[in-house]
């Protein structure tokens, strides 16, 4: 079991629901947040392309925040999800600095907190919340090792990409784009 | 929201409050304090609460869900619902902050005299109720109850709209329809016999062309149109977006036209003409159901491509290679009808045009064009009838034969006082409009506010509007009340159902109730007939064969169609709406009224140099002026930015980020700073905002001082003269780098 999502840039309209949902699924505190949207601009007027995306923690296969944590609070759990516990982190920052997308940040309390993939909704057998909510249905979320499911299926037939793939995390984020 | 992750980052360093001890070595596979974090929040069971969402007016029903404790945690969408198929957007997302928003109004407030300083005071229902019906009553024996005007939007208006009608009055309007999508319900009423309304009746799922001008799907967020234009990019629908913008909707589209603003219309000719010179148009639909294709084709004649490039910079192999693509995909093409469509003054004309280009393509009425929609009555809880007023808003609105609502911008001008105006207007009840921020011509507002002998204002927050009345009431939000039943058009009739999810936040009041209390304390009583609205509703669903009991369980209740088919079928007669019963591509209705029966083209100004066409459009977390405040939503975005192209940029020497000032052509400077967007998604012509920003009461806490608003800068006002609408996208600004306010000092 490996899950993944696969995000396709062709129907994101970048609305930011995916962001208030997780908020609010995860008591992400008010000026915080665990997935954003962004918006890439390339070309001149009027032969321009536009791609806007919503991002989150990759849940690398070769985390660096993993590897670089002194307490073993980034860790990985099955289905290749990366979690951290909140009371073994001593909010040193080293998984902050190490992550390649910036998908961590200090929660208030004093502990790093990142996106989850909803961990605790996947054992419902619910989707992430912000997979769930998202108007354009652009966001898909399943698992890798299965070759039918949806998001194995879509890697099959649609071209992607992967962020940052020069960092050799291995993520578990794609974009069709 | 285009988050800056070095913000986020900043932000959070100093939220960075105190370090967690660190208890034990990490243990892989194993989250002890997240899961036990998590096991609180959600393995106790939460409640689900029925309600259909007011953050916009889509109305999409969702469900809230409370915890043990009856706070409200997330709200989702109902998923047997069409509105939203079961999601909800960013915004009804964030409903939660509405009610969490601690700026709200609180208590009722009297505009009083002390010291010599005017100033509101808390004060009791009791007193606010009995002081405005008082007045009203006073007004009325003096002037008339013609005299007292409501402008309303959204639920709370209907109620406030049963208490007027109880009362004596119509003269009712509301800045949805002169300020915004008015002008296309009259075009393609007199080409169709029928409005398009809202929801839109667009079978945008089945689409293999949508043609968008000037409509931004996905910067607004029209939920279900959002959610069936994703679908039909899965179905490899080709979009065709005209925008001088690269807009979101234009970005997915495969022909972005960026059309020279205000040259709409050309465009439109332009196709027409193709498709007629062509003969792509769908002729046996037009032979069978459409009236005045002989004078159409005439008049189209010379609006060849070529003419209309030198208008609109689209280029003519642009114009017949569109046109071609929407006959091949025809019928299952959509020329959108738009919404917010009062841009240049003739709006009701490119809307005709809209309507005639779906007409020669066969789309009204056909698999992936539009559907015919149906809608469930709502039966009426019994009352006695309404009295007749001697004038209302049809009177008011007289000079536009073609308004079919009220125009609240004559509302505004029947204020001021003026020896002939027919119509003199004492009083106003604002209901969840803030209109401040809707209606252009600040100035003209001001007058007419300032010449009021009364002016009440109904609210969840403290608007700008609030800021002039003379009462204030404080309405609860959505999440803490009754309300009457939605009853939309869709494929298919439903009803939804909106119920209290958690009590009512400090001392605010359901609209449904002011109107009763004052109607009682007017002697209307057989008007409100009812303790409690929920009283209402439980009559109305016993009556559809369903119960109030049934409704909170579900929320949404789907019924069968009885009007017929989705489409009409093959070579099926149908009569129009229309007087001749046929597609007016020629109007004989205005032909006789003197305007012209087939749209033209006719210049509009364009600006001088130094100047920037002000454009504005809409963000998709935020609705009009109302969300700049929710906390959630301003989260994901708390102030707007001015779009710039940057050539322009290098010329003014404009940095990104760097906040500017605006003064348009009648000198009208913005009363806070914009931050510059430097982008190649506009043109050089114009500069562009997300509108509603800029508030300037400062009780809007996160709100005020962020962004400016383009309302204020909207001075100059075509009025289309068919029906009322203002026409906003012809006002021009300067950016001025140094705050007005200081170089006036110097």
């Amino acid at each position: 079991m490996r899950y993944a999502m696969v995000i396709d840039t062709k129907k994101c309209v970048g609305c930011s629901d995916c962001v208030v949902a997780c908020q609010t699924e995860n008591k992400v505190p008010i000026g915080y947040c665990r997935d954003w949207i962004t918006e890439r601009v390339e070309g001149v007027y009027p032969n321009i392309e536009l791609e806007l995306k919503s991002e989150r923690c990759n849940h690398c296969e070769n985390a660096p925040c993993v590897r670089c944590c002194p307490t073993g609070a980034s860790h990985i759990v099955d289905g290749g999800i990366v979690l951290v516990t909140a009371d073994e982190c001593i909010g040193c920052g080293a998984c902050i600095e190490s992550c390649p997308y910036d998908a961590r940040y200090q929660h208030p309390d004093g502990y790093v907190d990142k996106c989850t993939f909803c961990h605790h909704r996947l054992e419902k057998g619910q989707l992430p919340a912000c997979v769930e909510v998202c108007p354009t249905k652009c966001m898909y979320f399943g698992d890798l090792d299965n070759p039918n499911s949806e998001v194995s299926q879509l890697l099959k037939r649609r071209k992607h990409k992967t962020l940052a793939p020069e960092a050799g995390t291995k993520p578990h984020v794609y974009y069709l784009t | 929201m285009s988050t800056s992750r070095r913000k986020f980052i900043k932000i959070s360093a100093l939220g960075f409050s105190g370090v967690a001890a660190a208890s034990s070595l990490g243990s892989m596979g194993i989250n002890t304090y997240l899961d036990d974090l998590i096991t609180d929040n959600s393995l106790a069971p939460l409640k689900q609460i029925p309600t259909y969402c007011e953050v916009c007016f889509w109305k999409c029903a969702a469900w809230a869900h409370t915890d043990q404790q009856g706070n409200i945690q997330k709200i989702i969408g109902n998923e047997v619902d069409s509105h939203c198929y079961g999601r909800l957007c960013p915004r009804g997302t964030g409903g939660v902050g509405m009610y969490s928003d601690n700026d709200r109004l609180k208590t009722p407030l009297i505009r009083k005299i002390i010291n010599g300083e005017t100033t509101f005071v808390e004060t009791s229902w009791e007193e606010a109720l009995t002081l405005i019906s008082t007045k009203m009553a006073s007004l009325k024996n003096a002037h008339g109850a013609e005299s007292l005007a409501l402008l309303k939007h959204g639920s709370p208006g209907k109620h406030f709209e049963h208490l007027f009608k109880a009362f004596g009055s119509d003269t009712i309007a509301e800045p949805a329809y002169a300020q915004c999508r008015g002008p296309r319900e009259t075009g393609f009423g007199l080409t169709f016999g029928s409005w398009v309304g809202s929801p839109e009746p667009t079978d945008i799922r089945d689409t293999k062309c949508l043609v968008l001008i000037g409509s931004h799907i996905g910067e607004n967020m029209h939920n279900s149109q959002v959610q069936e234009m994703s679908d039909a990019i899965d179905n490899g629908a080709t979009i065709i977006a005209v925008d001088p913008r690269l807009s979101t909707a234009a970005s997915k589209s495969q022909h972005w036209l960026a059309i020279k603003p205000s040259t709409d219309i050309a465009l439109l000719l332009a196709w027409m003409h193709v498709l007629i010179t062509e003969e792509l148009y769908d002729k046996d639909y037009v032979a069978k159901y459409a009236s005045g294709f002989k004078q159409l084709r005439e008049h189209v004649q010379d609006y060849t491509p070529e003419w209309a490039y030198g208008i609109t910079t689209i280029k003519p192999e642009e114009i017949r290679k569109t046109a071609r693509i929407m006959a091949a995909a025809a019928p299952a093409t959509i020329i959108h009808p738009g919404r917010h469509v009062t841009w240049y003054g003739d709006d009701t004309q490119r809307a005709r045009a809209m309507a005639i280009l779906n007409g020669l393509l066969g789309s009204w009425g056909r698999r992936g064009g539009f559907y015919f929609k149906e809608k469930i009555d709502i039966p009426k809880f019994p009352h006695p009838p309404y009295p007749k007023p001697k004038w209302g808003w049809e009177e008011i609105g007289e000079n536009y034969p073609f308004a079919e609502m009220g125009i609240t911008n004559e509302v505004i001008r029947n204020t001021i006082p003026s020896k002939d105006n027919k119509y003199p207007i004492k009083a106003w009840f604002v209901a969840g409009t803030n209109l401040n921020k809707s209606i252009p011509n600040k100035k003209l507002l001001e007058e007419a506010i300032d010449a009021l002998d009364f002016m009440v204002v109904v609210d969840t927050m403290p608007m700008e509007v609030t800021g002039y009345a003379d009462v204030v009431l404080p309405e609860c939000t959505y999440l803490e009340r009754y309300d009457a039943l939605r009853s939309s058009p869709n494929r298919n009739p439903s009803i939804a159902l909106r119920m209290p999810v958690a009590k009512p936040r400090f001392d605010s009041k359901p609209a449904w109730w002011m109107a009763k209390q004052i109607g009682d304390r007017l002697g209307l009583h057989n008007h409100f007939k009812y303790d409690d609205y929920k009283e209402v509703i439980a009559w109305q669903l016993e009556q559809m064969g369903t119960s109030l009991e049934e409704m909170e369980k579900i929320g949404v209740k789907n019924y069968k169609r009885k009007s017929g088919p989705l489409y009409l079928t093959q070579g099926q007669d149908y009569e129009f709406g229309t007087d001749s019963g046929k597609i007016e591509f020629y109007s004989p209705q205005l032909a006789a009224m003197g305007f012209d029966p087939i749209p033209k083209y006719i210049p509009h100004p364009e600006p001088q140099n130094g100047y920037y066409r002000l454009n504005y459009g809409r963000s998709p977390m935020h609705t009009f002026s109302r969300t700049a405040n929710n906390p959630n939503l301003n989260d994901l975005k708390s102030e707007n930015d001015l779009w710039v192209n940057p050539k322009v940029a290098r010329i003014l020497n404009l940095k990104k980020g760097q906040y500017v000032w605006l003064e348009n052509q009648d000198g009208i400077q913005s009363t806070f700073a914009i931050r510059v967007r430097v982008t190649e998604r506009i043109r050089w012509d114009s500069v562009y905002m997300v509108h509603g920003f800029g508030h300037d009461n400062k009780k809007l806490t996160n709100a005020h001082g962020k962004g400016i608003s383009d309302t204020e800068l909207v001075t100059k006002v075509a009025i289309d003269p068919l029906m009322g609408g203002t026409g906003m996208r012809g006002n021009f600004v300067k950016i001025l780098t140094e705050e007005p306010a200081k170089t006036a000092l110097v």
